[in-house]
């Protein structure tokens, strides 16, 4: 009894310092200066243009992620092939690669150096110091948050359910279409919510890929960067981060209403 | 998780922990912040400064700058301007800044570029990377712009794709073939080797570039800390500057 009470006296300790710990830069970022401040500071134009911009190629990307994402997932989680976690584990790895190692790698492919860099060009596609290369940047950083949880989803589904729609004379379309999109809902939203987050917090890839200018390439997150450099630019930067903050608050319990917990960790495979 | 796992846990934070400490003790150690364009030369001094581990960090001098207002506290910051030192001397973060070196605006194209003079940059097309404004290197481009007709200025300022945080991303851009052109220092177009040639910003045209530096106030060692200084200024830091093509203070 006696061991158990001070353990459990250091476990509430733990739980407190961790909670703490997480929480109070949080509320630093609105209580720093105030919220009134932070108002007006997002009346800047260049805060205007950076959430716009943020919100326009973080959609876009959205995009292209659900269109090539969802059937590519659909066919990933419905068939088992050689080599299948290996292509899985490819999926999986720009969740892990470090924002400036996804920009050396997108140079490395896609930069006027990189290994399509010519082909690109000729085919007429700027993609650096374009808006367009921070849409292939964000796709490149976002998608995985979705495929991962459209994978699991689809992976999930009764395959009788399935077999009973494809026996009643359904096609694979409509079996996809009528079947299995409704019971992958849930999952797929919140992949689609995930992976927006990422989008929406990505610098490291676009910096080094796409560049830095105001309107064009300069997203809320490089704004954040800039403005913290400049001599009265905290106030900016504070303001920004402040709605970074509330639309990935957002989105997380946008996922968590959505499925629960179950719906971050993936549903296990049947 | 069994006991000997805790322990062997525990061990481990402990000895990362102390690892965190910093210098401490008696050997003597310095934190030195330096702007992006003094890395070659002040990495090479940092290694020979004798009496100190130099820990060095390099970035835009502005960000460095933001880094010590919000409470970072290095020994010594050196920047690519005066303006930056004198801020912080004004609001008592630094001690008496002092100039020690002297720097000259470049233009900067990938070596088979067809770009030969200032005008060049005008032309429509051409893919032009600088400064951001509040990074030293940003503030002297538009120093330089500003001195030209306006008509010219805009449409130079109309061909700019990208502002970056520091020098030393203006010429990564320049090297992977993505910008035609860049406004950096001469230096930088020096160490970056036969990757990059350089056309030169005429004289009546050039921003006085000079680099200060300062001794942050409550260094563990300021003594220490002004020898770095001193060193920079006639010393060996002063001759590893020169030999990266660094001029003296004016």
């Amino acid at each position: 009894m006696r061991r158990g009470s001070w353990f459990a006296a250091l476990a509430t300790l733990a739980a407190v310092v961790a909670l703490a710990f997480l929480v109070v830069p949080v509320i630093a970022v609105f209580a720093n200066v105030g919220p009134w401040r932070l108002l007006d500071a997002l009346d800047e134009e260049s805060a205007r243009e950076a959430l716009w911009l943020s919100l326009r190629t973080t959609l876009l990307a959205l995009a292209i992620v659900i269109g090539v994402g969802t059937p590519a997932a659909y066919l990933l989680a419905s068939r088992e092939f050689r080599g299948r976690a290996l292509v899985l584990t490819a999926i999986e790895l720009p969740l892990v690669m470090p924002p400036a190692v996804a920009g050396i790698a997108l140079l490395a492919a896609f930069g006027p150096r990189g290994i399509f860099g010519p082909a690109i060009s000729g085919a007429g596609i700027e993609l650096v110091f374009q808006t367009a290369g921070v849409v292939v940047a964000l796709v490149f950083v976002s998608a995985p948050f979705f495929l991962r949880q459209a994978i699991a989803s689809f992976a999930a589904i009764d395959g009788r359910l399935l077999e009973a729609a494809r026996t009643l004379g359904a096609g694979p379309f409509r079996a996809f279409a009528t079947v299995a999109l409704p019971s992958a809902r849930t999952g797929l939203a919140s992949g689609l919510a995930l992976a927006w987050g990422r989008a929406l917090g990505e610098f490291g890839a676009t910096l080094l890929f796409a560049g830095s200018l105001q309107g064009v390439t300069q997203t809320a997150p490089l704004a954040i960067f800039a403005d913290f450099s400049r001599p009265a630019g905290f106030v900016s930067a504070l303001a920004l981060s402040a709605v970074l903050i509330l639309v990935s608050a957002a989105l997380l319990l946008g996922v968590k209403l959505l499925g629960g917990e179950r719906a971050l960790e993936g549903a296990p495979r049947p | 998780m069994t006991r000997r796992a805790l322990f062997g846990f525990a061990a481990l934070v402990t000895v990362l922990l102390a690892g965190c400490g910093g210098g401490g003790g008696s050997g003597g150690s310095l934190i030195v912040f330096g702007a992006s364009s003094l890395e070659e030369a002040m990495s090479e001094y940092a290694e020979s400064f004798r009496g100190a581990d130099v820990r060095t960090s390099f970035a835009g001098s502005d960000q460095l700058a933001a880094q010590i207002r919000q409470g970072g506290a290095p020994d010594v910051f050196a920047s690519a301007d005066t303006e930056y030192p004198a801020q912080l001397y004004k609001a008592g973060l630094v001690e008496k800044p002092k100039v020690f070196a002297a720097n000259e605006l470049v233009i900067a194209v990938p070596t088979g570029s067809q770009i030969s003079s200032l005008a060049d940059l005008a032309k429509p097309g051409i893919k032009l990377v600088i400064g951001d404004p509040s990074v030293p290197v940003g503030a002297y481009t538009r120093t330089v712009l500003a001195r030209l007709p306006g008509a010219e200025r805009r449409a130079i300022l109309a061909n700019v794709r990208s502002e970056e945080p520091e020098v030393s991303s203006v010429v990564a851009k320049l090297e992977q073939d993505a910008a035609d052109a860049g406004f950096v220092y001469v230096t930088d177009a020096k160490a970056a080797g036969s990757s990059v040639r350089t056309v030169a910003i005429a004289p009546r045209l050039q921003p006085d570039v000079a680099y200060a530096a300062a001794v942050v106030k409550g260094a563990g060692d300021p003594a220490l800390a002004r020898r770095f200084l001193d060193g920079l200024i006639h010393g060996e830091g002063a001759a590893d500057l020169r030999r990266a093509g660094f001029l003296p203070p004016p």
